[in-house]
Order: structure tokens, then C-alpha cells, then sequence
């Protein structure tokens, strides 16, 4: 009786995160919400500066940071913020009953984060591309793209392992406490260069810098040391960790 | 190895020192109808929970259609509904069944189902924009979805008009009458009454009572005794109506219409739960 047939996931996968897709894009605030910031961070920040919007490496660097910073905000708020949010709706629990394992749920969030964070970066490119002298060559823009998503894992474990231990208000707490440090001492603001040493020093151990070194490495063709790839292969094992004993532990949300 | 859909052997779980439910087991049969009643914070939904694979017990075990209910496959034949509140309000409802219909791999056609629930024609609508009773008949039709052996329903008609209730009434009774699996709780004693062949009363995580509808009102006893004096209309819940009646003879009391009935189960399971109270 128990070998009844479930339906294959990958399909289900992509009908997961097509729902969820919808359910977020028909709130169209939600999607400007996250388009807008990293875009006005690049037209107030960058494009009225003369240095910085004529000089073609700075301004390409200034991109890949700002899209770091990007995904990084995605990750933290779709997986946080949404995860735990979800957790608290009766649907979500309703959902756990239907007869698919964790997986199609999880990789449809995948995606849906994915879409979610392209969706984030066009914007930022085309003022990048429009309005300053950022330029790219193709193979150095998927060399980029790719670095990005390695750059991103690290937080979609911690936005993952938020999102399953910690009710919606907390979630949202910690996820922004952590956004805007991690963000500004990893360099996606300022670059680590402006930074006083020991800053620098900190800096070079949190996932956002190690992000940052291989994407704008990739997009500039500056060269990237060893140690960004470790630190940061070593906080998505980390964040991986996090993110599976959160799932573990979690049976929807708890009242006491 | 027994044939029941519905095994539960000693099960117990607790959130932190809360204990939500005390050792029960449980069995119910293929075909049955049970109806599940408690007052608020009994243990109702812990135990419906646990049989959806929703929440793990802290001991015991939980066996549903012959497997564990954390386990997918187990719930390929388990029907559900969401509560009410919980619909995604931005999808649509053909949007709604087609995503749950994904996830089985014999779907109930949802032009049909739609159909069977009064939903036809809403298939555009967002399931944010139905009305409360649109909603409930929702919920609950994805509960039949998969074409499940077993359902279990969740208070499915809380808030529902007189004329929605009695449209899932029906559906629920036909998916009985093909030989379907329910567990139903219910704020509504009078819905249990006309649904459940089996009831089973839970209160502060144990098993009260387990039986028949007759069973339970007898197991309680409580009679009603009804009478006019001097005009108005007085009515008594008493576990022994003979006795009650010799004292009103015998007290030369000057009734009129003197009336003796059994109760309703409401009746029954509130003096019970009292009783209950009484003597803890």
C-alpha cells in the first residue's frame, strides 16, 4: 500500500515555482520593492559622479558590487522573510499534507528566487550600460553571472536557515540586520579599498567581500586570490548546515 | 498487520511542558465515518496534525493507509483540506485545483469537481475575491482532489450558510457511500450527528469516549425534562429522569406537559466534559 505512486518532481518543481511566482508578481510592489534599490544605489551613487561613471573598470566594478548586494537582498528577504512568512499561512502547512517530499517545494523556491533576482538585476544593468562606461564582453558577463551564483549561496543557506527557525517579525528583524553590515563590510557599497585596515582585515573573512572579489574579479578581469574562493565555499558549507537542521526542526509554525 | 486506514498506538506529543495529547490509540476501519469532537484546545487538531504527516509524535506511533504519514507515498490515497483563511488570494481558483491536482497522479478532473462543490463558472475568479461559503466549498473539494481514500476535515463547515453546509453534507456523504475513509472535527455536534457513524470524544489530550452515536448518548445518559409551571415554560438535564420525576410528584409540584426526551449529542458531551471538570 505504501508504494503508491507519487508524481515525478521535476515537474512539480517547476509548477511550484510557477505558482509562487504568481502569487508574488500579482503584489507588483513586491517586485518593485526589490528591482528599486540596488538601481537607485547605482543613479544616486554612481551615475552623477564624473570619476566614477566615466572610468569604464570602476564603473563595471561598481555594477558587480551593487548586483552582489542585489542577490545577496534577494536571498535574505525571498528565503528569510518569504520562507518564514509562508511557514505562518495555513496554506504552507496545507501544502505539507499533499504527497511530494520537501524537494519540488524547495527547488520551485529555488527558481523562484532566481527569477526574482534577475528580475532585480536588469534594471541595474541597463543604467550600467546606459548611463555610465561600464562595459563587458559576453564571455566575461557569463564568467560574472556564474560568479554570482556561487556568491549567492552562502546567503540562500542563511536566508533558508532564518526563514525555518524564526517566526515572519523576527525573520525580518534579523534579516536586515544583517543585510546593510554585511553589505557595507563586505565592500558593496564602498569599495574595500577606501576601507582603514582593519576593516580590510575583517572584511576579507565575510561571505559578502569573498562575493564581491570573485564577481567584480569576473567582470573586470582583475585578479582573484585563492582565499576569497575558500571563505566562501566554507560559508555556503556553513550556511548549508544552518539551512538543513533548520528544515529538520521545522513542523510549521509553533504556538506555545 | 490489521486493515485499518487509521492507526494510532500510544501516541503522545507535547509542545515543551504542554502535553497536547496523552497516549491514544486509535483505529479506524476502512469505510468509516468518525467524527471527531473536543472542546477547544482538546487535542483535535495535534491528532488530525499528526495523521497528516504535519507533526511528528513525541512517542508512539502513527500509521495511516499503511504507512507513516511523514512519508509522501503514504499520503498518495490522504485528502486534506486547508483552512479557509489559508487559499492564496492572489491565485485563481482553476489555478488553485490544477496546482494541487499536480501533485497527484490520478486527478479528479476539475471541471468536475468544481461542479460537485456549486463552483462552476468561478474558475477566473482570485480565490482572494470569493465569498466565505465559495471559499469553504473550496477548500474542502481539494480535499477530494486525488481521488483519496481517506479524508480528513478540519471544522469544514465553521461559518457556512444553511444551504452550503447541506452541499457538503452530500458530497461528503456520497464520498462514504463509495466506500471512502473519513475523519472529521466539528465545532457543530448537530453536524456530527448527521455525518458520523463513530464518535470519539476527546478532551485534554485523551479519549474520552469512543463509540457509536447511540453509545455516546446512552454511555452519558442525561434525559431532558420539560414542563410548563404557571405558564412558563422550564426545562432540566438530569442522568436520572425517574428520579427527577418521583421528586416533582412527590413535591406536589404542579406541572403541565410534562415531557421526557433523550438529548442531543451537544447536550450529552457538554454535561460530559463537565462531569469531567467536576471531578478534577
Amino acid at each position: 500500500m505504501s508504494q503508491l505512486t507519487t508524481v515525478p518532481g521535476a515537474r512539480l518543481m517547476l509548477r511550484h515555482a510557477r505558482y509562487q511566482f504568481l502569487e508574488t508578481v500579482r503584489v507588483p510592489i513586491a517586485v518593485i520593492g526589490t528591482a528599486l534599490f540596488p538601481a537607485l544605489s547605482m543613479l544616486f551613487f554612481v551615475v552623477p559622479s564624473a570619476d566614477l561613471a566615466a572610468d569604464p573598470v570602476v564603473s563595471t566594478g561598481a555594477t558587480a558590487q551593487l548586483a552582489v548586494f542585489s542577490v545577496m537582498s534577494v536571498c535574505l528577504f525571498t528565503y528569510g522573510v518569504g520562507v518564514s512568512e509562508d511557514r505562518a499561512l495555513p496554506w504552507d502547512a496545507y501544502l505539507r499534507t499533499l504527497p511530494a517530499g520537501p524537494g519540488p517545494r524547495l527547488g520551485g523556491r529555488l527558481l523562484n528566487g532566481l527569477a526574482f533576482a534577475v528580475i532585480g538585476l536588469l534594471p541595474l544593468v541597463a543604467i550600467a550600460v546606459f548611463l555610465t562606461a561600464a562595459t563587458i564582453t559576453p564571455a566575461r558577463l557569463g564568467l560574472a553571472l556564474a560568479a554570482l551564483l556561487a556568491a549567492a549561496l552562502p546567503f540562500l543557506g542563511i536566508g533558508m536557515a532564518i526563514g525555518y527557525s524564526m517566526p515572519a517579525k523576527a525573520s525580518l528583524a534579523v534579516a536586515q540586520v544583517l543585510l546593510f553590515p554585511l553589505a557595507f563590510a563586505g565592500g558593496l557599497f564602498l569599495p574595500p579599498e577606501t576601507f582603514p585596515d582593519w576593516l580590510d582585515t575583517l572584511s576579507t573573512w565575510l561571505p559578502s567581500r569573498a562575493g564581491r572579489e570573485l564577481v567584480v574579479g569576473a567582470a573586470t578581469g582583475s585578479t582573484v586570490g585563492v582565499l576569497p574562493v575558500v571563505v566562501l565555499a566554507g560559508w555556503a558549507a556553513l550556511a548549508a548546515g544552518l539551512a538543513v537542521w533548520a528544515y529538520r526542526c521545522d513542523e510549521g509554525r509553533r504556538f506555545r | 498487520m490489521t486493515d485499518d486506514v487509521v492507526l494510532v498506538e500510544h501516541a503522545s506529543r507535547s509542545y515543551g511542558a504542554v502535553v497536547a495529547l496523552d497516549d491514544v490509540s486509535l483505529g479506524v476501519p476502512a469505510g468509516q465515518l468518525l467524527g471527531l469532537l473536543g472542546p477547544n484546545g482538546a487535542g483535535k487538531s495535534t491528532l488530525l496534525q499528526l495523521l497528516a504527516g504535519l507533526r511528528r509524535p513525541s512517542s508512539g506511533s502513527v500509521r495511516v493507509l499503511g504507512g507513516d504519514p511523514r512519508s509522501a507515498a503514504a499520503r498518495a490515497r490522504l485528502g486534506m483540506t486547508p483552512q479557509e483563511t489559508g487559499l492564496p488570494p492572489t491565485l485563481r481558483v482553476g489555478e488553485v485545483v490544477g496546482f494541487v491536482a499536480d501533485h497527484f497522479p490520478d486527478p479528479e478532473p476539475a471541471a468536475e469537481l468544481l461542479s460537485r462543490f456549486g463552483l462552476t463558472g468561478l474558475e477566473r475568479r482570485q480565490t482572494g475575491g470569493l465569498s466565505g461559503g465559495q471559499k469553504r466549498r473550496l477548500a474542502v473539494a481539494l480535499a477530494f482532489v486525488g481521488r483519496p481514500r481517506l479524508v480528513l476535515l478540519d471544522e469544514p463547515t465553521t461559518g457556512l450558510d444553511v444551504e452550503s453546509r447541506q452541499a457538503l453534507w452530500a458530497a461528503v456523504r456520497s464520498f462514504h457511500a463509495d466506500g471512502g475513509t473519513v475523519v472529521l472535527t466539528s465545532h457543530y455536534l448537530e453536524e456530527v450527528e448527521a455525518l458520523a457513524e463513530r464518535v470519539v470524544v476527546i478532551d485534554r489530550g485523551s479519549v474520552l469516549i469512543d463509540g457509536s452515536l447511540d453509545e455516546v448518548r446512552s454511555r452519558v445518559g442525561v434525559r431532558r425534562v420539560r414542563y410548563t409551571l404557571d405558564g412558563r415554560q422550564v426545562e432540566h438535564l438530569t442522568p436520572d429522569a425517574d428520579a427527577f420525576v418521583r421528586a416533582l410528584v412527590r413535591d406536589d409540584v404542579r406541572f403541565e406537559g410534562l415531557e421526557v426526551a433523550g438529548t442531543s449529542l451537544e447536550e450529552a458531551f457538554l454535561s460530559l466534559t463537565e462531569r469531567v471538570e467536576a471531578a478534577a
